[in-house]
Parts: C-alpha cells; sequence; structure tokens
C-alpha cells in the first residue's frame, strides 16, 4: 500500500531503490552502450584522452618544469597514476550532474527512485576507468615497473573517489534542475580542478607548511592514495591529508545524497 | 477504506506557483533567485526599520491545478477522466503516478501501478528495436524475466519482426508507435493509468489499442483513463470523474448521460435551440451579442428545438455591432452529439459583393440549412466571431456561445428511407433512372447528376 502526501518522507526508500534494481542496470546499460554509439574509434576513447593527457603533462610538469618524480618512478607513470583517478571523478561530476536534466523525459512522465540516474551516469565512467587500466598495464610493462602488494587496496581508492566526486555530483544535479546555471559551472570547476589537484605533479612537492591546506580538496587524498596503491608504496601517504579527504568526501556525499532527496520529489515540477 | 477500494483520494490538492520569478520556460536562473532574496532582504530590512509587517504579498501568484479533489475508485473499475483542456486531468494522473506530489491531501494506493503517460517514455533512438523493448519495459515497471517471456508477442503486435534489430532511429514513425504501444499493451499492472496515448497511429491501430485496452480491462483490473476521444470513454468505462478547473464533481456511473453532458457543455443534455445575451460569456469591444436561435421552417414544429429534417433549418444571430469592422465576419461549427466536427460555415463564404455593410447598430445575420442535409440525431452548434486573420472575439472552444437541437424525422419522401441511416449524414441525392432501350445491355439504372 502506497500513500502519497505532501512532504511525506519516504520510509520506503531504500527499499524502493532496490525494487529498482533492473532498472538501474538496464539504465546503466543504456548509457554505456549509447556512448560511443556512432563513433568510428568506439571505447577507444577511453584510452586516448587520458593516454594524451599523460603525455601532455609529462612533457609540461617532468621536462618543460622539472618538477621532480617520486624516487625510482618513470614521470609517465607517476602521471598516469593521477590521471587515472582525475579521469574517473571529473567524468562522474560531469557526467552526472548533467544527467537529470538530459533524462527530463523519464522524469516527467514515470515514477523510479531518481537517484538511479545520476548513478547510472556514475556506472559509465566506472567502466571507462576499467577501460583505461588497460594503459596502466602496458605502462608497467614498458617501464619494466612492478607494482608492490599496496595495489591490492586500490578498490578502497576506488570507493574514496567515488565518494568524493558523487556527494558534489549529486547537489550540482539537483541545483541544475532548477538552475541551469550549473551546466556552465561544471565544466569550470573541472577545468580549474586538474591544474589544483596532483595529477601532473607529485603532492609531494607542496610545501610541508601548506600540506594540510592543500589536502582540503579532497582529489589530493585520492590522487595520492591511488599513487601509493599503483606505485609500491614508492610514493607515500600523507596520513593527515588523507583522514581529512575521506572526512571532507563523507561530508559531502552526505550533504549531496539529503540535498538531492529533499529536492528530487519537485523535479518533475522545475524540470 | 473498504476492502475492495484500490484507490482512495481525499481532499487533494496541487499548487503551483506562477508568476514573475518562475522564468518564461519554468525555469529560474540563479541570478533572478539571489537577486530576489537581496531585494527581499534590503525591503524586510527597510520595513523593520520602520517598524512594519516583513511578509506583504507575494510577488508570485498561486494557481490551484487541483483543489479538493475526493473519490474512490474500487477494483476492477474503469475510470474515464474527462475534463476540458487545463481541468487538471493530467496533474491528477502525475500524482497518482507518483511523478509529483500533492500539495495537501493525500492518496492510498493499493496495487502495484503502471502508468501510462506517453507510449515509447525512454526510447533511444540509437538502441534497436530489441533493446528498446528492454529498455521500455523497464521504465514502464516490467520485470526483464516478464519482458522475454513476453517478448515474441511484443514484437507480434507491432509487426515489426524484420526491423528488431535495426536502431529505432531509423523506423518509420509509425513503426515506432506500434513497438512502442505494444510494449504498454503488455504491462499487467494491477492498476493501469493511461494518458492521451490512443491518439497515436492511424484509425486500424487505434481500435487495436482499444481492443487491447478493453482486455486488461476485462481481466479485473483497475483502469484510469484520460482521453478526449469520448467514443474511446463511453466504450470503455464503466464510471466518470468530470474535472472542471481543478475541481471533481462525484464519480458517476451513468457513463453515456456523463459523455453527453459533457459534450454539451450543460448541466443537462435537453435541447435549447435559443441562446441569449450572457455577455459576459460573449463580450468584447466590437459587438454585443443578444440571440441566436435555431429554427425550422415548417408551420408546426416537432417540438421547442426539434426539427423534422423535411425543414430548412435556420440559423439567425442578432446582436448590435458598436465597432464596425469591415474584416469582422461570424459563423458557426456544427457538430454530431459523439463530437464529430461536420461543417463549418462563415458569413463571408459567399461572393463579396453580397456580403453585409457593417454599420453601427442592430444586425441580424442568417443562413440556411438546407432541408435533408443533416441525419436525425443531436446536434450543437457554436457560433464564432473574428476580425479576418487578425484576432477571435468569439473563439472556437473557449467562449462561444453555443445551441442544441434536435433532428427528428422527416427523413425522405420515400417509403423506403424512414429511419435513421448509419452515415453522419442524412442527405437525399437528386437520383434520376430512364431505360436505354438497346437490347444487348443488361437492365440497370442509369446515373447521370
Amino acid at each position: 500500500m502506497i500513500i502519497l502526501e505532501a512532504g511525506r518522507t519516504d520510509t520506503n526508500y531504500w527499499r524502493d531503490l532496490w525494487t529498482y534494481r533492473e532498472l538501474f542496470a538496464i539504465l546503466a546499460w543504456r548509457d554505456v552502450s549509447v556512448r560511443y554509439k556512432q563513433t568510428a574509434i568506439g571505447f577507444a576513447w577511453a584510452i586516448i584522452r587520458p593516454l594524451i593527457t599523460m603525455v601532455v603533462f609529462t612533457v609540461v610538469f617532468g621536462q618543460l618544469a622539472k618538477l621532480p618524480s617520486v624516487a625510482g618512478v618513470p614521470y609517465p607513470l607517476l602521471v598516469f597514476a593521477g590521471t587515472l583517478p582525475w579521469f574517473l571523478c571529473a567524468s562522474i561530476l560531469g557526467d552526472a550532474s548533467n544527467s537529470l536534466v538530459g533524462n527530463s523525459h523519464l522524469i516527467g512522465k514515470v515514477y523510479f527512485p531518481r537517484l538511479i540516474i545520476p548513478a547510472s551516469a556514475a556506472i559509465v565512467a566506472l567502466v571507462d576507468f576499467a577501460v583505461s587500466m588497460v594503459i596502466l598495464a602496458a605502462l608497467y610493462l614498458w617501464f619494466g615497473y612492478a607494482p608492490g602488494w599496496q595495489i591490492i587496496l586500490l578498490p578502497l581508492f576506488i570507493v574514496l573517489g567515488v565518494a568524493a566526486s558523487a556527494g558534489p555530483a549529486l547537489l550540482l544535479a539537483a541545483l541544475n534542475v532548477k538552475y541551469r546555471d550549473f551546466r556552465f559551472l561544471v565544466p569550470f570547476i573541472v577545468q580549474i580542478g586538474l591544474y589544483i589537484s596532483p595529477v601532473g605533479f607529485s603532492s609531494s612537492v607542496v610545501p610541508e607548511a601548506w600540506r594540510l591546506w592543500y589536502s582540503l580538496n579532497p582529489m589530493v587524498g585520492v590522487i595520492d592514495g591511488f599513487r601509493w596503491c599503483l606505485l609500491g608504496g614508492d610514493s607515500a601517504i600523507y596520513w593527515p591529508g588523507l583522514v581529512l579527504s575521506v572526512a571532507i568526501s563523507a561530508t559531502l556525499l552526505a550533504i549531496g545524497v539529503a540535498y538531492f532527496r529533499k529536492t528530487e520529489r519537485a523535479f518533475a515540477d522545475v524540470m | 477504506m473498504g476492502s475492495d477500494v484500490v484507490i482512495c483520494a481525499a481532499g487533494l490538492g496541487k499548487k503551483y506557483l506562477i508568476g514573475h520569478s518562475a522564468g518564461r520556460d519554468g525555469n529560474m536562473s540563479f541570478r533572478e533567485v539571489v537577486g530576489d532574496t537581496v531585494r527581499g532582504a534590503t525591503r524586510a530590512i527597510a520595513r523593520l526599520a520602520k517598524n512594519q509587517q516583513i511578509v506583504v504579498g507575494a510577488s508570485t501568484e498561486e494557481f490551484w491545478a487541483l483543489k479538493d479533489v475526493a473519490f474512490n475508485i474500487s477494483r476492477g473499475d474503469v475510470v474515464g477522466i474527462v475534463g476540458r483542456n487545463g481541468a487538471g486531468k493530467s496533474t491528477l494522473l502525475k500524482i497518482l503516478s507518483r511523478i509529483t506530489e500533492p500539495t495537501e491531501g493525500r492518496v492510498t494506493i493499493r496495487g502495484r501501478v503502471a502508468s501510462l503517460l506517453e507510449v515509447g517514455t525512454g526510447f533511444h533512438g540509437e538502441l534497436s528495436g530489441r533493446e528498446n523493448v528492454y529498455l521500455n519495459g523497464a521504465i514502464l515497471g516490467m520485470r526483464q524475466a516478464e519482458v522475454r517471456r513476453k517478448f515474441d508477442e511484443i514484437v507480434d503486435f507491432a509487426g515489426v519482426e524484420k526491423f528488431i534489430d535495426t536502431p529505432v532511429k531509423r523506423y518509420s514513425s509509425g513503426m515506432y508507435v506500434r513497438l512502442a504501444f505494444a510494449v504498454a499493451a503488455h504491462l499487467e499492472p494491477e492498476i493501469l493509468i493511461v494518458d492521451e496515448v490512443l491518439a497515436v497511429g492511424d484509425a486500424e491501430f487505434q481500435s487495436k489499442c482499444l481492443g487491447k485496452m478493453k482486455d486488461v480491462a476485462g481481466h479485473g483490473r483497475t483502469v484510469l483513463f484520460v482521453s478526449h476521444n469520448i467514443h474511446a470513454v463511453e466504450r470503455m468505462c464503466s464510471k466518470v470523474l468530470w474535472l472542471t478547473q481543478g475541481r471533481a464533481a462525484p464519480m458517476r456511473s451513468d457513463v453515456a448521460i456523463a459523455t453527453g453532458e459533457y459534450l454539451y457543455g450543460a448541466k443537462s443534455a435537453t435541447v435549447q435551440a435559443v441562446w441569449q445575451g450572457d455577455n459576459n460569456v460573449a463580450a468584447n469591444a466590437y459587438f454585443d451579442l443578444t440571440r441566436v436561435v435555431v429554427e425550422g421552417t415548417a408551420e408546426q414544429h416537432v417540438a421547442d428545438g426539434v426539427f423534422s429534417n423535411a425543414e430548412n433549418i435556420k440559423i439567425i444571430i442578432k446582436g448590435y455591432l458598436k465597432h464596425p469592422d469591415p474584416a469582422l465576419n461570424f459563423g458557426f461549427d456544427l457538430f454530431t452529439s459523439s463530437g464529430d466536427h461536420i461543417i463549418q460555415s462563415y458569413n463571408t463564404d459567399v461572393p463579396q459583393a453580397e456580403w453585409w455593410k457593417p454599420t453601427r447598430g442592430a444586425f441580424e445575420l442568417q443562413a440556411t440549412l438546407p432541408r435533408r442535409t443533416l441525419n436525425e440525431g443531436t446536434y450543437r452548434l457554436e457560433i464564432f466571431a473574428s476580425i479576418h486573420n487578425k484576432q477571435w472575439l468569439l473563439e472556437p472552444g473557449s467562449n462561444c456561445p453555443s445551441v442544441v437541437f434536435k433532428i427528428q424525422g422527416g427523413l425522405s419522401d420515400s417509403p423506403f428511407y424512414v429511419s435513421k441511416r448509419p452515415s453522419l449524414l442524412g442527405i437525399v441525392l437528386p437520383w434520376q433512372g430512364q431505360m436505354r432501350n438497346a437490347p444487348a445491355e443488361s437492365p440497370s439504372m442509369a446515373l447521370s447528376e
């Protein structure tokens, strides 16, 4: 039995979400299979974009700016260990925050927990991420580099990366429904973020006194964690920064989910 | 609530805010909100300083799309929801389908609901027909296993076997709609909510859909059905819920009478061949309308407003011209009782030399509908007026005065043609027949005009 009433907090929300798991799966599958339709090289895009970014950043930061790598780690590998999580998070932020507007025809015509839509956009980013792991394997072979045991902890940092980007993405997605201004803000955030996050350089180049402040950007913890896992512990982890990253990501996620749930009942009215 | 009541609505209302802060496309820009907030705060501070109340009349206007709507729907009911545009039908369906939430009141629903507010929701052009069937099925709330089981049946119903692995963007619009409806037609919810989806496809496909819907209803499921097609409502529904400007009249089971009343826009479907002077309806700057009347030309009428088909029917429009304009014209639309639009006529249909010359003062316009043009039945006539190509003064479907009259008997002078024909019109055509005396030819009647 369903009761529809104004401002009723849906006690069944999470159970509903489970009921709609098939819809979630099929929407995620739709988004994945449509993403590279009618492109000539298809999934190769998921490889080319991070690969070119890696090359450019290696040249700019490694060769021109001559920033130091971590001891014993080739600069391209250092950059790529940062590019991987960056593309994952940037895609989640960019795609999920536009996903509601892109699916407005669904929202206006059928009911389902709206959380499914940005979630399926995040799945697409994860699939792209998995594909670009191929480059990582190739780089390991090329440089004859063997990762350490730390690599088995990578899934934890993937979760952290998803959490760090999902919170802001949900918030922006919900805001975007009402105020289309945020559509213009998101690419801007992603562009700035690429330079203020330690993608092209190691966060160890940041002066010690500023390290904690620098870690207010949750991406710092995510990228440092990735490097720690992928570069066999050669890249040391800055623990206070990581703790701060986790705390900020969790807070953003809580805010994002709360705001999303508060506004989602009115999405169809303001679409 | 009784055990077999599946939908119970009480005090249901839905408010929308309209006004300057809701932009033209309904999306506020962030700047507007920030601006409003800043302006609001400044004003509030100013008012505080003057020791006045902070809250004053909001700059937005409230609009109740639904208000105080209450009804109970029992298991197995097939309910037709009727009402003019903007009466709140779609809003009601959106609340019942959980797309939007009510502003006040509550609805209790028992059973699995599937809503069909559109055919082909979520269809993606890049995906094949097969993929879209699964996608659309999931969107409409079907389990994947259920779609798999019914897949062949769905494709068969749509008649697109050959193209099932082609992207739907290559489909003709007919194929697209057929496939989309086929998926929807195989939904098996306990409660089905349908909005106007029968208004797609060709006539043959529409009747196929209607048949399918009837099937669904026949299996003890509850159906809520919005349509402008009153025929469909009359044929399918066991109850009618009539919405007027967001308010619902009590649910009725006398479907035929209720749909009749809906069509005639009157409280009762009685014949009323005279309209006189309610100028609130017809108010405009050019003229006052005083009287519209339909008259028969026979000496003896069957009854008031009831004419024999053997009479010429005169349509007389009387009024007072306040502001003559050479482009001012009048006309009428004639509808059958089932809503078919059979005639539209303007007073300027005749050669220009015969047009009236509008001047200030009382006027009378008259049109004659030749005898034996119409069939037996009840007809509704709406008077409209416009400044040609510029502006409606009495706009069809909006503020037109209308009259209702009935044709009964007098169908022909022939002993063979005495009962109502199934056709829309009952015109008696001038037939001629004569024998040709060439022996080789079979006896036949020659046609000539």
